[in-house]
């Protein structure tokens, strides 16, 4: 059953109408229905790809957001073999919302971390709709600190809405936590890639996302604020959020274009949830790109060469 | 007519116009109501001598107070695109910023200065809370990379006193890069072995405390800042419960072993001397005018006298 986004209830009309008319001949009303679905079905692809060729900010958040994305779990069960979770920061607790471990991508032997959101209630819940406490960050940079020393790969998955706004994080020093991760990033001479495959929202994506090579999927974003967060602040009222997804230029394709992401992985027509499996796909391939390019790459070098990267950034800017 | 309005009036003006008080001697302490007068809240660095409150202080004015006898050179930093998203909420970007600037009289949201500070050199950075916020985009962005570079240049302490409200929204993604390109700038003076000393000041706040104000050697707040990564607004709507009084202030963060001090803005200079100079090997500092004390040992007649005192004493 296809959850449909409020952009996309025409479609679902549509694509109502069509399953409609094939249960009522499979019901042998003796009606000859097939043409007729077809020519539905033709009219929904259509009006799929044009929605989704013309997405606005705002809706790229939706889809970024959509329940139904493959989520980092999904990614690590279908390009990693013999993923072996690792947990806990060996200090206070092991958090959910950050999923990591060692695990084999075509045998090759990297580390491999991610923000979880979670699939039904309960896992949503454990895993506190992906929002990390300061035990995630923490786990993650005990395991970026484990693979630079065993000359591993690092490769991130980043889908948060941001840290969690809570009283113990903030006590457990949260702040503390996302800054020494992000630290931890500019420091292991290990190739590390980052992956926004949903929403990176602010310092809770910067922790892992600090990165070599930063790729996108194409209906991602990633973003100082969230749009409601940004409207109320700037608009005093949540609900213009809209005009601040469109002012704060957070879509994979504007943060080619300012140098923050280095590419975009497509996705199917329609998004990464209505086929998950061929977004998955992409997102392997891309990661055995991003890993050939950046295997050969001394210690030295790779650190050297990400600090440079954030030097430079901010040199360009976008055309009005 | 003319006599009237060009030779009576103006002398009449002028004659109360002198009598005038301006209007800014006396301020209000926000927290005890006590007026202050202008030149002992100035001496007090902008504290409320009567309930130790702190206010407000811009980077000048604090770096008068600190470097020794007011000198410091101000550090270049490098110009970064304006308004690189072309951004517009309720007014354009530029506005906001030409505001700023008529407001504050200063560039941006950061002051870079090199200095002597008891004796050492020093390269200091002060985030100003009234420049908008103090928020951190790329001009704050490129001024911390100047000061870490001028620090390993001059092989110097960086000292950085943060005060933000967060990123800069208007320059979106930009801003959050901040984060990870001001952490580079610690590194530097990190890997050229140089202290990097954090005071945080009030406020400091989102993702300016979860990079640079957070990756010092040392932390040392001033007392009752609100430090934090989410505010208390938004941690109470997300909760949905009161916080316990004096959340998130500095005292409370000391408590919970995020920072090493807390100190009063009157005592940082003196704080700060003694701490960089034990971090940078130089012997303990002299006040005043006395001549450093040497290493030699007292010779045997410097001694006698002393001797013959003690002996007199006893008789």
């Amino acid at each position: 059953m296809q959850n449909y986004l409020e952009f996309e209830k025409p479609l679902a009309e549509i694509e109502g109408k069509a399953a409609e008319l094939r249960a009522m001949a499979r019901q042998g009303e003796g009606v000859d229905v097939g043409n007729e679905a077809e020519a539905l079905d033709k009219k929904a692809a259509a009006m799929l790809e044009s929605l989704y060729k013309n997405l606005t900010p705002w809706q790229k958040c939706l889809v970024a957001r959509h329940q139904d994305r493959p989520h980092c779990i999904d990614y690590i069960n279908t390009l990693f073999t013999e993923y072996t979770p690792l947990a806990g920061d060996r200090n206070f607790a092991d958090d959910l919302a950050v999923m990591g471990g060692l695990a084999r991508f075509n045998d090759q032997p990297v580390m491999v971390i991610g923000h979880e959101k979670g699939n039904d209630t309960k896992s949503r819940i454990e895993r506190n709709f992906g929002m990390a406490r300061p035990e995630g960050y923490r786990k993650a940079i005990r395991l970026m600190d484990m693979a630079d020393r065993f000359g591993i790969p690092v490769i991130t998955l980043v889908d948060t809405q941001g840290a969690y706004p809570g009283k113990g994080a903030e006590e457990r020093g949260q702040a503390e936590a996302i800054a020494r991760s992000t630290e931890k990033c500019l420091q292991i001479g290990v190739p590390l890639l980052s992956i926004v495959i949903g929403e990176g929202g602010s310092g809770g994506a910067v922790a892992f996302a600090t990165a070599d090579r930063l790729a996108m999927l194409e209906h991602s974003i990633y973003s100082v604020i969230s749009p409601e967060g940004c409207a109320s602040i700037l608009w005093k009222d949540g609900s213009f959020a809209q005009d601040a997804a469109e002012a704060l230029r957070l879509t994979a394709q504007d943060l080619v274009k300012l140098g923050v992401a280095d590419r975009i992985i497509q996705e199917p027509v329609g998004g990464a949830q209505r086929n998950a499996k061929q977004a998955i796909n992409s997102v392997g391939l891309a990661i055995a790109d991003m890993l050939k390019e950046l295997t050969p790459l001394k210690p030295a070098e790779l650190r050297k060469q990400r600090r440079q990267k954030y030097l430079n950034m901010g040199d360009k800017a976008l055309v009005a | 007519m003319n006599w009237i309005s060009n030779v009576v009036r103006p002398k009449i003006n002028s004659l109360f116009s002198r009598r005038e008080t301006p209007d800014n001697l006396w301020t209000k302490c926000e927290e005890c109501g006590n007026m202050l007068f202008h030149r002992e809240l100035t001496e007090a660095l902008n504290t409320c001598p009567n309930c130790d409150h702190h206010m407000h202080i811009t980077p000048r004015e604090r770096f008068t107070a600190l470097f020794d006898n007011g000198v410091f050179v101000e550090v270049d930093v490098p110009e970064p695109l304006a308004d690189p998203l072309h951004f517009k909420d309720q007014k354009r970007y530029p506005d906001r910023m030409r505001e700023a600037r008529k407001k504050t009289n200063e560039k941006e949201a950061m002051l870079v200065a090199e200095g002597d500070l008891g004796g050492v050199k020093v390269v200091c950075a002060g985030q100003d809370f009234s420049f908008m916020g103090g928020s951190m985009g790329m001009y704050v962005g490129n001024a911390i990379i100047a000061a870490a570079e001028r620090a390993v240049k001059l092989k110097a302490p960086l000292i950085l006193f943060s005060a933000a409200g967060g990123a800069r929204m208007q320059e979106g993604i930009l801003s959050l890069m901040q984060m990870p390109r001001s952490t580079v700038a610690v590194e530097m003076v990190k890997d050229a072995g140089l202290p990097y000393i954090v005071v945080l000041t009030h406020p400091t706040t989102g993702g300016v405390t979860a990079s640079y104000a957070m990756l010092g050697d040392i932390h040392i707040a001033e007392p009752n800042a609100l430090i934090c990564f989410a505010g208390p607004r938004v941690i109470e709507q997300t909760i949905r419960e009161k916080l316990p009084e004096g959340f998130q202030r500095s005292e409370y963060l000391l408590d919970h072993g995020i920072l090493d001090r807390v100190t009063h803005r009157t005592a940082m200079r003196e704080e700060l001397i003694t701490i960089t100079r034990m971090l940078t090997k130089k012997p303990p500092h002299v006040k005043g005018d006395l001549p450093a004390p040497t290493l030699e040992k007292p010779k045997a007649e410097d001694k006698a006298p002393e001797a013959d005192k003690a002996a007199s004493a006893e008789k």
